[in-house]
């Protein structure tokens, strides 16, 4: 401790609220419980930071992923002991997963309880360890004014991602001194963000020399902040070079640009998976090869030179080996990338260029989402047209969404032509992460449009979050595709069980406009093709939750589709092509 | 153009890896608990404080794997928040490795004598004895451990104990 004027003696509790005040953090997200007592009277009796009252842990962290991917800031949870931390861990691993910044508080028995199986109490540093980025116990209560400021440090820089702080009820009570965030630094974490230049001039050569060059582009660049889309956006144009993104990088490049190819990977669209496996130079920039995206890993791009921007190094040469590994923060590559580009003037080949944009044209032409059109029957792809077409030209737009088919379809159809727009379980595929973090974008945005694209299976995982939207007047729509099954399990069965639909069929489904209105909320239905527009009209339109109760077909699939163990260039299109034989014996194993 | 590495079956190799970390409660679980969680494997791992005032502690760990999955281990032990720094002693140049071993052996008669002649030849202390027991310190590398214990199998071994490898690079440069 250097300056005396930062020292002031404080209880935990009003240390935690103090330095979370410093970290400028306005809302948490989170539930009380006995061990977290003295942190919720602290709370009580300030009114700087407002906490939203979640139903279930669990929501609690998928609230404060959507409120920090809808804006860039760290999310903040508090729990209690025992319970209240096994509650978050889905939540935690998901933010791992997708590289979320979360900080969370989790109250514990006191310290010289531990150890005693005391009531509530879990070995929750222990339990959360592989499902953090980092977490604490905080056993002096002088110790913890610093952790708190190095847990906001760790979560947010370098790949950022979920940070627990365990803190005794003992310790809530105890007084100690307060530090600064700048008197704070972690001793060893200083994760690289410029990148080697000599790479990225290597980099910069290839790509100038390609004949059929591919951006390939993940939750990284929206990671990195708007900046880092503005430049990937503006290098994509100057090159003219095709650029396709991950489930998690949606947004990150226009959706409406010609250069833009759609989704890549399992659900994604034949171009984008077949100028992967084309391509001679690939330049993946915040993505990180997973299975998703490669489908059989030996056959995946086979002949192409491959440049890795990562600013996690164990990211790089993981599942795929790549030739020009770039360690860096994606807005910092970009910038160097682009100015590069620039100093050395280098041009793209034109002539090569224009026979790959004719090949991807051709490809392109096979329009891989068509769909059939049925005169009354919803399809869940026209759904969402209509719901595309509706929230058309709005900017305040921010989309979450369950987990399954409806979420492979939000993907397909809906427009992202800005980052941190898109909210959807990526890597750990949680069913029950839409809602809740819906409700975290809408506050974070309380005059938006939040709207969970549901299926009717997973939305019952956290329904009960809308008790919480009610609490807050906060005006979701819970977009439910329902089809009676679980979509995608379904699918999955038709395709290599033999069509026995063991367990998918949600059978004694609730009356989901009863159920909003039970709630509270505004429950709407369309049956048929006809009343799509006027209940899409009508959910926009209600200042107040709404569930609607879209009734789909329940027998379509989504397409196209890489089976498991396949590769990029052997997708089904279609329900029409030959199912037989679609995943090969060693591909039955993968999920 | 064509991708630069070729496609064939890789070698597993033996690694020693010599990590600074916090000496802080947890530390050491977060590295065993990557080696469990990842499916790598630990032939061995020493841990100790050296340096009291810093509290640093030096993890040295023998792996094995391909060369694609120790550089992964080299990426994700670097991304643990209380590692200071990560060396790959088998890449960076020459080093010694040195392990002991506490080796007990009971027996009378000549076959007592034979393996007090024995640790004689592999320089081994008697740090404690009985009438009818030796406790033998060894100290050397894995193999030449092997190799004495292998031999007091013979002669009435009792129990091993032994402390995984600790391991330096030659040279005034560090670690």
């Amino acid at each position: 401790m250097s300056a005396a004027t930062n020292e002031t003696s404080l209880t935990g509790a009003d240390i935690v609220l103090k330095a979370l005040r410093d970290q400028g953090v306005e809302v948490i997200f989170g539930y009380p419980g006995g061990a977290v007592l003295p942190i919720y009277d602290a709370l009580f009796q300030q009114n700087d930071i407002r906490h939203i009252l979640v139903r279930h842990e669990q929501a609690a962290l998928h609230a404060a992923e959507g409120y920090a991917r809808s804006t860039g800031k760290v999310g903040v949870v508090l729990v209690t002991s025992g319970p209240g931390a096994t509650n978050a861990v889905t939540g935690l691993t998901d933010a791992l997963m997708d590289s979320i910044p979360i900080v969370c508080l989790s109250g514990q028995v006191a310290t010289h309880l531990i150890g005693n199986d005391a009531f509530q109490e879990c070995d929750t540093t222990g339990i959360t360890r592989p499902c953090t980025k980092h977490n604490y116990l905080v056993k002096d209560v002088n110790n913890l004014a610093r952790t708190l400021h190095e847990a906001f440090y760790v979560a947010k820089n370098g790949r950022p991602g979920p940070v627990v702080i365990d803190i005794p009820k003992d310790v809530q009570f105890a007084e100690g001194t307060y530090r600064s965030p700048a008197d704070s630094m972690p001793k060893s974490y200083r994760p690289q963000v410029k990148p080697d230049l000599n790479r990225v001039e290597e980099a910069i050569d290839l790509l100038a020399k390609a004949k059929r060059p591919i951006f390939y582009v993940g939750g990284g660049v929206i990671n990195a902040g708007p900046v880092a889309s503005q430049l990937l956006t503006q290098f994509v144009r100057m090159t003219g070079y095709p650029c396709t993104t991950t489930l998690m990088g949606l947004g990150a490049y226009p959706a409406s640009d010609r250069q833009w190819l759609g989704m890549l990977g399992m659900h994604g669209t034949y171009e984008a998976n077949l100028a992967m496996h084309g391509c001679d130079v690939m330049v993946c920039i915040g993505a990180r090869f997973d299975d998703r995206v490669t489908g059989k890993v030996s056959e995946f791009s086979p002949n192409s030179v491959k440049i890795h921007v990562d600013i996690d190094p164990s990211s790089i040469n993981k599942n795929v080996r790549v030739d020009v590994p770039i360690v860096g923060d994606a807005a910092h590559v970009l910038e160097d990338m682009i100015r590069i580009w620039k100093a050395r003037g280098k041009q793209p080949d034109k002539a090569a260029l224009a026979e790959w944009w004719e090949q991807i044209e051709f490809w392109r032409a096979r329009d891989c989402l068509r769909y059939d059109k049925t005169p009354k029957i919803i399809k869940p792809q026209y759904a969402l047209e209509r719901l595309r077409a509706a929230i058309s030209g709005r900017d305040d737009v921010y989309i979450t969404t369950e987990v399954g088919q409806h979420q492979m379809w939000a993907a397909q159809f809906l427009p992202f032509d800005k980052p941190n727009h898109w909210m959807t379980s990526g890597g750990l595929g949680t069913m029950g992460y839409g809602l809740p973090a819906a409700i975290g974008a809408q506050v974070a945005h309380p005059d938006a449009l939040c709207i969970d694209v549901a299926g009717e299976a997973s939305i019952l995982m956290n329904i009960q979050e809308m008790a919480t939207a009610l609490q807050y007047r906060l005006p979701v729509k819970v977009f439910i595709l329902n089809n009676q099954y679980m979509g995608m399990v379904r699918q999955w069965q038709e395709l290599l069980h033999g069509g026995r639909y063991s367990e998918s069929y949600s059978e004694a489904l609730p009356d989901f406009v009863k159920l909003a209105d039970a709630f509270g909320g505004v429950g709407l239905r369309a049956t048929e093709v006809s009343q799509v527009d006027d209940v899409i009209a009508e959910m926009i339109k209600v200042k107040r939750p709404v569930i609607v109760d879209m009734c789909v077909d329940q027998k379509e699939n989504c397409f196209p589709m890489i089976p498991g163990g396949r590769a990029h260039n052997e997708m089904l299109l279609g329900p029409d092509e030959k199912v037989e034989n679609a995943t090969p014996e060693d591909g039955m194993v993968l999920v | 153009m064509t991708a630069r590495y070729a496609q064939s079956a890789p070698a597993i190799e033996r690694h020693t890896i010599s990590i600074l970390v916090d000496n802080e409660p947890g530390v050491l679980a977060r590295v065993i608990g990557l080696f469990s969680g990842r499916g790598y494997n630990i032939e061995s791992l020493t841990v100790a404080e050296v340096d009291r005032d810093a509290t640093l502690s030096r993890v040295t760990i023998v792996t094995s794997g391909t060369p694609m999955i120790i550089e992964q281990i080299k990426a994700q032990l670097g991304r643990l928040v209380p590692v200071h720094r990560v060396h790959d002693l088998t890449m960076e140049g020459p080093f010694v490795e040195r392990e002991t071993a506490l080796v007990k052996v009971a027996g009378t008669g000549e076959k007592r004598v034979e393996a007090l002649r024995l640790a004689d030849v592999f320089k081994a202390r008697v740090v404690d004895a009985t009438i009818t027991s030796f406790v033998f310190e060894i100290t050397g590398q894995g193999e030449e451990l092997d190799r004495f214990i292998g031999l007091m199998a013979e002669l009435g071994l009792v129990g091993v104990s032994r402390t995984g490898v600790v391991a330096m690079s030659r040279g005034p440069g560090g670690i």
